[in-house]
């Protein structure tokens, strides 16, 4: 009696996470809200404001998925995670997607099991280290203490930059780059390191800015982007097209203040599809027809995110540069929508 | 009993698995024991599962990949072409050394402000007490925290201790300078320690497996010699004194012994300071403590002491005043009194819970991950976890780290505890 009740149990539980596993998209849908990793504070990609509302480029991100598959870019939970606790926390089902300033690595796809489903920004490692201090270039900073963020590609990045220059540092680990930027500023460190967009945010929080410089040398290739599970295909194209759908976006001119009216006089096939006037593109990913439709009024397409949030004019005043759309001699290119 | 003994044996139902008493309580044991058999089948399965599910599987293989991370504080040599075997062995090192000046340190305040707490001086004993409920009342966490951003914004930056020549010019003092005779240098990023240097070292021997120093060895069999030999001679002094009465005046000759042989030695192989220096960027030379080090070891140690405070209170307070009260009678000061009659049978109360603090202790180590210590929990449980994506091999290997760690002290405290217990002669 006592076993059957316990095996009654058992196989019960082996259903739900059975079920569980089937499909994250499911789980959204039913659960009316998408829980997105987020960085614990990174001015400008993602952070929460004084009254707890999250916002920045990663975080659009997220939004914009919310809006696709639940029609409202505000049923999304963010859940702040550090370098660490990131990659646990999307494994073990805590997350349903990543949005963190994270470097697709062939080990991360591999051994970690992870799906880097696009790349929303082309990045790479730089140095930020106090103008009195006298350095000009990464390779005079022989001796020097540096504070990293433990578990990350730029902790391996900055043990081969400095083997490779053969010069020596002693690394000071930190957290999360709010504990960065606390070591940094006491003078705990000579120099902070990490991805040049995220030098470039916390430079900009900085009360005196201008007495801080980040230093020319790029170390490494970061392609940030939205990670997801191994093994759940349809999530990962779900979060693939809807960022692909804000990029189609940028390239066809589309913005959050004109979609009404592109839709209306638009004689152009793909953005019909893409907006779910023609075809059933978006329901074949299992969303609502109008599913990209939805992404792009509530969060804008590519360019507006990049420009509010990052953009030349923000206080972190970041160019385009490598993220400018291919038309325009950057790397962001999205697959014909057809 | 004797309703059980007439019972007949030849009728054994299964009923009577439920309803004799006899047999009841075998029968809820097998019962018992089969349902934890199969939550521990279970949770294997369901970590197989989901394993596969990922397209993982169980593999302790990247313990000998190379680990590409550096660390701040390594006891052993390491570099970032290791392997992340070795990592976590600088991980271990890094643990024990906090677990065991930790647990030094925190007898030793622990004794004292236990002692203290029962002092007669209305003053001291009120301060100790407010020592005792501070510390242990508010989570360790936060006195790791404190302790360490304290370390961190108060203390000068490298660059405060640096004289240029327009200051010299102008007969400025520096913002900072080295304490100790000009030999330690407190800075915001560590504490910056002379370092002994042996001129003539001995050198290493490979025995194939391992790597041995020479140097390390031969001060290992000197000390051990010299207190082989002291005890030898305090034997021989008890050995005189139980047959004339007299005990032969000792401590000269225990000096020389315990430290004549060493500074002879250290002495031959040419022992020398390095005196850490401002060059660069950094202090150079020497050896840096880092202050995740010092802040968890100081914070570990306050906090554990407040606990063992409290155990040596009660020990004490458990001895039976007739004991003072006796030795008072013989003569004894009462320093005396304290250290040969009521410290020693108080040890025998004291023992048992000091085992516990020590355990605990040594598992709050890994409250270090809060401040990037690296140690067991930063290197195998942070970096390497995060780098390889070992979850399940990285926690599984810690746990039985740990638990050997504690297992081993365990151990050995319950050994030293038969041996201060009274014995029944």
């Amino acid at each position: 009696m006592e076993k059957s009740v316990f095996f009654g149990t058992l196989a019960a539980t082996a259903l739900v996470s059975g079920l569980a596993a089937a499909g994250t998209l499911d789980d959204v849908k039913a659960r009316g809200e998408l829980i997105c990793g987020s960085n614990t504070g990174l001015t400008g990609f993602g952070a929460p404001d004084a009254n707890g509302n999250w916002s920045g480029f990663d975080v659009d991100l997220c939004r914009a998925v919310a809006a696709a598959v639940l029609g409202d870019a505000n049923k999304v939970k963010f859940v702040p995670t550090t370098g660490e606790t990131r990659f646990t926390a999307l494994q073990s089902g805590e997350v349903d997607l990543l949005v963190r300033n994270s470097t697709w690595t062939a080990s991360r796809d591999s051994e970690l099991a992870l799906d880097f489903v696009a790349v929303n920004y082309y990045d790479g490692q730089g140095f930020m280290v106090k103008k009195d201090l006298g350095v000009s270039s990464a390779k005079e900073l022989d001796g020097a203490t540096v504070c990293i963020q433990t578990g990350t590609t730029t902790e391996l990045n900055l043990a081969d930059f400095f083997k490779e220059n053969n010069i020596s540092y002693q690394p000071v680990n930190v957290a999360d780059d709010s504990e960065a930027q606390r070591q940094y500023i006491a003078g705990a460190c000579d120099a902070f390191t990490t991805d040049a967009s995220g030098l470039a945010a916390t430079r900009a929080t900085l009360p005196d800015a201008e007495n801080h410089i980040i230093l020319p040398e790029i170390i490494s290739k970061e392609p940030l982007g939205p990670v997801v599970r191994h093994g759940d295909n349809n999530w990962g194209d779900v979060v693939r097209w809807t960022y692909y759908a804000l990029v189609i976006a940028e390239e066809k001119g589309i913005t959050q203040a004109n979609i009404e009216e592109v839709l209306a006089s638009t004689n152009d096939e793909e953005v019909k599809r893409l907006l779910g006037a023609s075809g059933d593109m978006a329901a074949k990913f299992g969303l609502d027809n109008a599913a990209f439709k939805n992404a792009i009024a509530a969060v804008g397409n590519y360019g507006e995110i990049f420009a509010r949030n990052i953009g030349e004019g923000t206080s972190i005043n970041l160019a385009r540069g490598l993220n400018a759309l291919w038309t325009q001699g950057g790397l962001q290119y999205a697959p014909p929508f057809r | 009993m004797a309703m059980a003994a007439e019972a007949p044996k030849d009728s054994f139902r299964l009923s009577m698995l439920i309803f004799d008493t006899r047999y009841r309580s075998y029968t809820i044991q097998a019962v018992v024991l089969g349902l934890f058999v199969l939550a521990i089948i279970w949770l294997g399965y369901n970590v197989d599962r989901n394993l596969d599910a990922r397209g993982k599987e169980l593999s302790f293989a990247f313990l000998w990949q190379r680990a590409g991370y550096d660390i701040p504080q390594t006891l052993i040599p390491y570099t970032n072409d290791n392997v992340h075997f070795r990592a976590l062995l600088v991980g271990l090192t890094n643990t024990l050394a906090v677990a065991i000046c930790g647990c030094i340190l925190a007898t030793i305040l622990g004794v004292f402000i236990g002692v203290l707490r029962l002092s007669k001086n209305w003053l001291v004993s009120r301060l100790m007490t407010v020592y005792v409920e501070v510390f242990r009342n508010v989570p360790l966490l936060l006195w790791v925290l404190l302790s360490y951003v304290i370390l961190t914004e108060t203390m000068p930056q490298p660059r405060d201790f640096r004289v240029t020549d327009e200051m010299l010019a102008a007969g400025e003092a520096p913002a900072a300078s080295m304490t100790l005779f000009d030999t330690v240098a407190i800075t915001n990023r560590g504490t910056n320690v002379p370092a002994p240097l042996l001129e003539r070292g001995l050198g290493t021997i490979d025995l194939g497996f391992m790597s041995v120093n020479l140097t390390f060895l031969a001060i290992v069999l000197v000390i051990a010699g010299s207190v082989l030999a002291h005890r030898f001679i305090r034997a021989q002094a008890t050995a005189i004194q139980e047959a004339t009465g007299v005990r032969p005046v000792t401590w000269w000759k225990s000096l020389l012994v315990l430290f004549a042989p060493i500074i002879a030695l250290l002495a031959a192989l040419g022992l020398h300071w390095e005196v850490p220096e401002l060059k660069g960027f950094n202090f150079q030379g020497g050896i840096l403590v880092a202050h995740a080090f010092t802040a968890l070891l100081l914070a570990l140690s306050l906090y554990t002491a407040a606990f063992i405070a409290e155990i040596v209170r009660g020990g004490i307070q458990a001895i039976n005043r007739g004991q003072s009260e006796a030795a008072f009678a013989l003569g004894l000061r009462p320093s005396r009194t304290m250290s040969l009659v009521i410290l020693p049978q108080a040890l025998r109360v004291i023992i048992p819970p000091l085992i516990s603090q020590f355990l605990n202790l040594t598992k709050n180590t890994s409250l270090g991950v809060a401040i990037s210590y690296s140690d067991l929990s930063g290197t195998l449980g942070g970096i390497t976890r995060n780098q390889t994506g070992r979850e399940i091999e990285c926690v599984f290997l810690m746990m039985a780290i740990y638990l050997s760690i504690s297992l081993t002290i365990s151990m050995v405290m319950n050994w030293y505890n038969r041996s201060v217990q009274l014995k029944a002669r």
